[in-house]
This record gives structure tokens, C-alpha cells and sequence, in this order.
């Protein structure tokens, strides 16, 4: 039996500060998973940091937004024929302790899609300010309606996938803002879905992506895209992963 | 005031418009991105074609004293103007994105031939 290939997949834009602790903390976690860092077109250091911290660095030729530069990613896994691959963020906000917590529902062979959920366990430490839990909440309420799962974190992107979840997301990820998409898309396509609780740690350096003036358009945006994909019929597919 | 037919046809219109905009998106012949202004075309004209008061109220405040359904040819022109605009910069956008890509390629090229 040959071993099991993971690979780490970190979009990073203008994290040069962190980045290299971030490729650092994963590998520390097992010197079995490869880390991807996908360079969304930044203007910093970012790519020669991540490479000296011995990463593989996809650099866009320009920036493509979160949801390309995580598709990239998943492609990259696809073609390198990866067995899993874990999702987190370029910012350190995730816990490269918590990998192995996470793979271990595909592990088993229970899940195709695992969600490192902020609230899987009823409250955690973990407090975003007053309008972002508002929308955290109606995402997952709307999500949960949809696809008719109990899901409750659709914005985290601390997600792990076996090979069926790598195909699906290389094949079909958003663009812009993709996470509560993504997440319905999976399950309506027939994905497996386990949810681990996990917690989030305070940005450290850079700025988050989200402004005031965008969560309009983000969250106009993500309701219809919701509507939308609920509207489309979604091949089913096989939880082949065991 | 508005003729009930004029507004008749207006809802039908701003209907028929959204419809075909939401199908598009669905058979992913348009992106999110580009249909919400679309969309917002199509609310607007809606409600403005339903609720003739507003519409009325509105032709009052602009100075059109004569025939209101002239405000939604103008307020359609406007958001035909927005959608126009908004893609003249997403040309310009992608012809950028373009000239990069070329660029990339022919150093991507250049060290492919290198290596031969």
C-alpha cells in the first residue's frame, strides 16, 4: 500500500509577516504533508518567504480573488494526485495543530468534506463582532435550510477533503467570496459532510480582506448565489474514498 | 396620471427581464458579479411600473408634468448608462489581465527553450 498524500493549501495576499510562520507551524504538524502556498498576485515578499520556508509557491500572474486562488489549489492537488488536502488561511488565524483533528473524519472514512467549525460545539471562545455572528448565523441557517444538514459554520475556511472533494472543488469553486457556496454546492452534490470544532486565533499582521463597504456586495452576492445554486441540479457523487 | 396600460406592460417587462437574468446566472452563462446590477435594473423598474403613486410622486419632483411613464424610460436609460460603465472598467480590467498573461507566457517560453 502506498502512503496517503496530503497536501496544505494556504492563499496568501500580502502576508510576508506571518506566511513563514504559518509553512513553519503546518510542517511542525507531520513532515507528510506538502505545503502549497498560492500567491494571489501580492505585492510583498510573500512568495520568497513562503519558498524559503520550503513551501511550493503558486504565484498568479495577477489577483484572482480568494476562491481562484484556492481553486488553484485544488487543482494543483488533483493533477499531483493528493489523497487529502487540508484548506487554511495565509493569515495564521487557523491552528496547524488542529490538521490532524480535522483529516481524521476522512480518515475513517466518514466524511468527504470535514468543516473546522467555530461553533460546532455550541459557544466557543471564539466572538466576532455583532453584525459578522449576525451574518456567520442567518449563512448557516440558510445553508442548513438548502441542503437540509445541520451545518454551523459556512464562512470558516478551515476545511479538509479526501479525493472526491479535491475533484469537485478543482471542477467547480466561487470566485468571489466562495466559502457558504462552496459548502452548499458540496452538499448537494452528495458529499459527506463531518464538522470538528476548532478554534480561531486574532490576526497577527496584514489586514483582513473584508471592509465595511464590501460586506454589502458580499452578502447580496452570497444570497444569490445561494438562491441560484439552489435552483441547479448538482451530479451525485460517490463517497468512494475508503 | 399613468395610463394602467403603460404600467401593465412595465411589470411584464421588469419581469420578463429579472427572469431572464436569474436563468442566465443559472445555466452559468453570467456570473453573480455581473448580474446584480442587472437585477437591481429590473427591482427597480418593477416596483416603479406596480407602484404608480411613487412613480407619479417622482414625475412631480422631476418636472414632468405631462406623461410619468417618460420617468421610467429615463431611470431605465440611467441604469443602462451604470451597466454600460461598469463594463467599460471590467474591459479594461481583463485587457490589463491580458497583456499580463501574454507576458508571462513568453518568459515561461523563453526558460521552457532554455532548457532544451
Amino acid at each position: 500500500m502506498t502512503r496517503t498524500r496530503i497536501v496544505a493549501i494556504v492563499p496568501a495576499l500580502n502576508e510576508e509577516g506571518i506566511i513563514g510562520k504559518v509553512v513553519d507551524e503546518i510542517r511542525a504538524v507531520s513532515p507528510e504533508i506538502d505545503v502549497v502556498v498560492v500567491d494571489d498576485a501580492s505585492s510583498d515578499e510573500t512568495a520568497a518567504v513562503a519558498r524559503s520556508h520550503g513551501a511550493t509557491v503558486l504565484r498568479l500572474p495577477f489577483n484572482v480573488g480568494i476562491g481562484g486562488a484556492v481553486q488553484t489549489g485544488f487543482r494543483y492537488a488533483l493533477a499531483e494526485e493528493y489523497d487529502r488536502a487540508v484548506r487554511l488561511d495565509g493569515d495564521g488565524q487557523h491552528d496547524a495543530r488542529e490538521i490532524p483533528k480535522l483529516l481524521e473524519p476522512v480518515e475513517c472514512g466518514e466524511a468527504d468534506l470535514v468543516i473546522g467549525s467555530r461553533f460546532a460545539e455550541g459557544e466557543a471562545s471564539y466572538r466576532p463582532p455583532f453584525a459578522r455572528r449576525i451574518g456567520i448565523r442567518v449563512f448557516a441557517r440558510l445553508v442548513s435550510l438548502l441542503s437540509g444538514q445541520h451545518v454551523t459554520d459556512t464562512t470558516s475556511g478551515f476545511v479538509a477533503l479526501d479525493r472526491v472533494g479535491i475533484e469537485l472543488f478543482a471542477r467547480e469553486y466561487p470566485h468571489d467570496y466562495p466559502e457558504v457556496e462552496a459548502t452548499l454546492v458540496a452538499l448537494r452534490s452528495g458529499l459527506r459532510l463531518a464538522q470538528v470544532q476548532v478554534e480561531m486565533r486574532e490576526r497577527e499582521t496584514g489586514a483582513s480582506s473584508i471592509t465595511f463597504v464590501r460586506s454589502l456586495y458580499y452578502i447580496v452576492k452570497v444570497l444569490l448565489a445561494l438562491l441560484v445554486s439552489s435552483l441547479r441540479r448538482y451530479p451525485r457523487l460517490q463517497g468512494t474514498s475508503r | 396620471m399613468t395610463p394602467l396600460r403603460a404600467s401593465i406592460v412595465g411589470v411584464i417587462a421588469s419581469l420578463v427581464l429579472l427572469v431572464i437574468v436569474l436563468e442566465l446566472v443559472r445555466g452559468r452563462r453570467l456570473k453573480e458579479r455581473y448580474a446584480l446590477l442587472w437585477l437591481a435594473t429590473g427591482g427597480v423598474l418593477l416596483v416603479l411600473s406596480a407602484w404608480r403613486g411613487a412613480l407619479n410622486t417622482i414625475a412631480g419632483w422631476v418636472g414632468v408634468e405631462t406623461y410619468p411613464p417618460a420617468v421610467l424610460f429615463a431611470v431605465a436609460t440611467l441604469f443602462i448608462l451604470l451597466v454600460l460603465l461598469h463594463y467599460s472598467t471590467v474591459i479594461s480590467r481583463l485587457s490589463d489581465q491580458n497583456v499580463v498573461l501574454a507576458q508571462r507566457l513568453a518568459l515561461l517560453e523563453a526558460k521552457l527553450r532554455d532548457k532544451d
